[in-house]
């Protein structure tokens, strides 16, 4: 059976082009960069080609790069280095919506004795400009608000709280692993202290990140014990890692029309297609501030995990912010904050697509759903 | 990805016995759609009182869909009274077994079974969420329903217990009144011979109000607090003990519930049988 995969902001195959440029570091190019001889030593010019790679991608300086082991740390470090940088601000703001990786960092601290605020959402998704106007005082080490939403795409105003944040003389960090490689990102121009990318979800390799810090922005290390990373992450070089999310952000910077016109037109018509085949579809999110890639759809009655097992059985790949899925009991908090009712979270199935996806894949979606739904509404008590 | 078994996935994708009975003699319905899951089940029965067909609608899970349909198939041809003796267990067994954080969908399928042969032997349609005391708010989980999932899974911890009835599974604020729960229930499984506690007789009335003063601080207001609420006593007259409800607990829904299933249970066991609670308003 051949896999149909949109779930591509869990994760992206590795491009090809990614996959040839690092064999030769699992076999000839194994030295250390930090070693005496040439054999390790060579390994360097790589990973400075890397992070010219990135930078170019992102239009920022290469030392402003950091490479880290994944988009988690990139948040993590952002998050707990700058604060222990500026012991005297008591105060972290974020948004009800962030991944994990933000959420349950922000959360660990009040134990501290710092204060975190959540910033809400509408019923869109989009974020409570007025509430983090209020929220920015004197007493505010960091604001952390993700760029664009995992779960429904929705694009957050970035320029506009980098300006508010700056105003005030307040550092903000921005979780762009789902944006980086799908919208344009030009950090010279938006005007942002810190920056999240993760590596596997740009087509290269899982376990490696980057954390882009501007120059002249002080975040302490998270992990000690080597000079690396100009002594800002200890550990030997993850070079595979490195060499392909730099790759990968080159091809990246090739593809970027693709994605917002072949890839964005896929979506329409895989989110036109099922809205006009299924009864009682809502769409989730921003739609006009929105990932090219990401369409998230409540099918209302009906439980997202036996829709995704469902698709399971034709090859196709999706999620869902149905509570079942998660293994906690309650759906989605993205959900949830935008005050989406129970009937609709439950139902939930986000697709997302990639460079790799088909008009063909998208109609065979379009054609098998309508009957998925219709089988477990028949099931369901709640349809009539 | 779940761990399902062959079995569920099977019964998942070709679910038996999918519908709605007309004219049903019995009719249970549980879960809710906040809560993630619910099923309704009917059944009738044929002339020697045995169950001739079941049916059934579920919202929720593969997992959930499975344990319905493994559940009217245990059921068919039963009797009622065999019926009323199927545990969640055996409907998970039925399945060869279910990831631990799914059993809840068998108790799903148990306490529709329990409802819809109460519907035939009363006619009544009262769904036993508040039968008892409500422990977890969230998930409208009654003391009494964990106590039932305690004793026939062989449960010892708190997160067992919420992957059985969800209970504790949200906000989190009733874990510490489940693990009391459990506690009574394992304590009333390891000394089962003995009795809970010898209550003191012939006491002077000074001894008796500083003995309820006692139990409220001790066996009662801990629960309270844990939920953000408080219980202050006010007065003893005779067997009346007034009492008033302090916090989140004045004003809230679950307060009559809590009054006599928790402070007058409570009096009773370690104070006097004879014991009546009211509130002070």
């Amino acid at each position: 059976m051949k896999t149909i995969y949109l779930d591509n902001n869990a994760t992206t195959r590795v491009a090809d082009e990614v996959f040839e440029e690092i064999k030769p570091f699992f076999t000839e190019l194994y030295g250390n960069p930090s070693s005496m001889h040439t054999f390790g030593g060579q390994i360097g010019k790589y990973i400075k080609k890397a992070r010219k790679q990135v930078a170019t991608l992102l239009n920022c300086d290469p030392s402003e790069i950091l490479f880290t082991s994944c988009g988690t740390e990139s948040d993590n470090n952002a998050i707990l280095g700058t604060l222990s940088a500026m012991p005297a601000r008591r105060k972290i703001i974020t948004s009800r919506v962030e991944h994990q990786a933000v959420l349950a960092t922000c959360r660990s601290l009040p134990a501290q004795g710092y204060h975190v605020v959540e910033i809400d959402v509408d019923k869109n998704g989009r974020l409570d400009m007025t509430q983090l106007e209020r929220e920015i005082d004197d007493d505010t080490a960091l604001v952390s608000i993700m760029y664009a939403n995992n779960e429904t795409g929705t694009i957050f105003p970035i320029e506009e709280i980098a300006k508010l944040a700056k105003s005030r003389g307040v550092l903000f960090h921005t979780d762009a692993v789902q944006a980086v490689g799908k919208i344009p990102i030009d950090l010279e121009k938006l005007g942002v202290d810190m920056l999240s990318i993760s590596g596997h979800k740009l087509h290269a390799p899982k376990g490696i990140g980057v954390l882009y810090i501007r120059k002249g922005t002080h975040v302490k290390p998270l992990i000690l014990g080597g000079h690396q990373e100009y002594g800002r992450r200890a550990g030997t070089e993850n070079i595979t890692g490195i060499v392909a999310i730099g790759k990968a952000c080159e091809l990246a910077q090739q593809w970027i029309d693709h994605e917002n016109t072949v890839v964005k037109k896929l979506r329409d018509r895989l989110e036109k297609g099922l809205l006009s085949s299924c009864k009682d579809a809502i769409v989730n999110g921003d739609v006009k501030n929105r990932l090219p890639n990401t369409t998230n759809i409540s099918f209302e009655f009906i439980e997202g995990e036996a829709i995704l097992l469902m698709l399971d059985q034709f090859g196709i790949c999706a999620s869902s912010g149905s509570a079942c899925t998660s293994g906690s009991l309650e759906p989605s908090h993205v959900l949830r904050a935008m005050g989406v009712p129970f009937t609709a979270a439950h139902g939930s199935i986000r697709f997302s697509l990639s460079r790799y996806n088909t008009q063909e894949e998208i109609d065979f979606v379009i054609e098998k759903m309508p009957a998925i739904i219709d089988r477990l509404r028949e099931l369901s008590p709640f349809v009539k | 990805m779940w761990d399902y078994t062959d079995k569920v996935k099977e019964h998942f994708l070709n679910p038996r016995n999918v519908g709605e009975i007309e004219n049903p003699d019995g009719v249970g319905e549980v879960g809710s759609l906040a809560c993630g899951d619910a099923l309704k089940l009917t059944f009738k029965l044929d002339k020697d009182g045995k169950i001739a067909d079941a049916k059934f609608k579920t919202f929720g899970c593969a997992s959930a869909i499975a344990s319905s349909s493994a559940l009217t198939e245990i059921i068919k041809g039963m009797t009622l009274e065999e019926a009323a003796n199927v545990t969640n267990k055996e409907i998970a067994e039925f399945l060869g077994g279910l990831p631990d954080q799914k059993m809840h969908c068998s108790v799903m399928g148990k306490e529709a079974l329990e409802a819809a042969i109460e519907n035939y032997k009363t006619g009544s349609t009262v769904t036993h969420e508040l039968e008892g005391k409500v422990i977890c708010k969230c998930f409208g989980v009654t003391e009494k329903e964990i106590e039932t999932v305690v004793l026939e899974n062989n449960l010892t911890t708190v997160e067992q217990v919420t992957n059985y009835c969800k209970a504790g599974g949200a906000c989190g604020g009733c874990r510490g009144e489940i693990k009391r729960v459990i506690d009574e229930v394992r304590g009333k499984l390891s000394n089962d011979e003995q009795p809970l506690n010898k209550k003191p007789s012939n006491l002077t009335n000074i001894q008796k109000i500083q003995l309820i003063q006692e139990t409220i601080n001790e066996q009662i207001r801990p629960a309270l607090q844990a939920d953000g609420g408080d219980l202050e006593l006010v007065d003893v007259v005779g067997d009346e003990v007034i009492v008033a409800f302090r916090g989140m607990c004045s004003g809230c829904k679950m307060a009559e519930f809590t009054m006599r299933d928790v402070v007058q249970a409570r009096l009773r066991e370690f104070v006097s049988d004879t014991i009546t609670v009211t509130e002070q308003k």
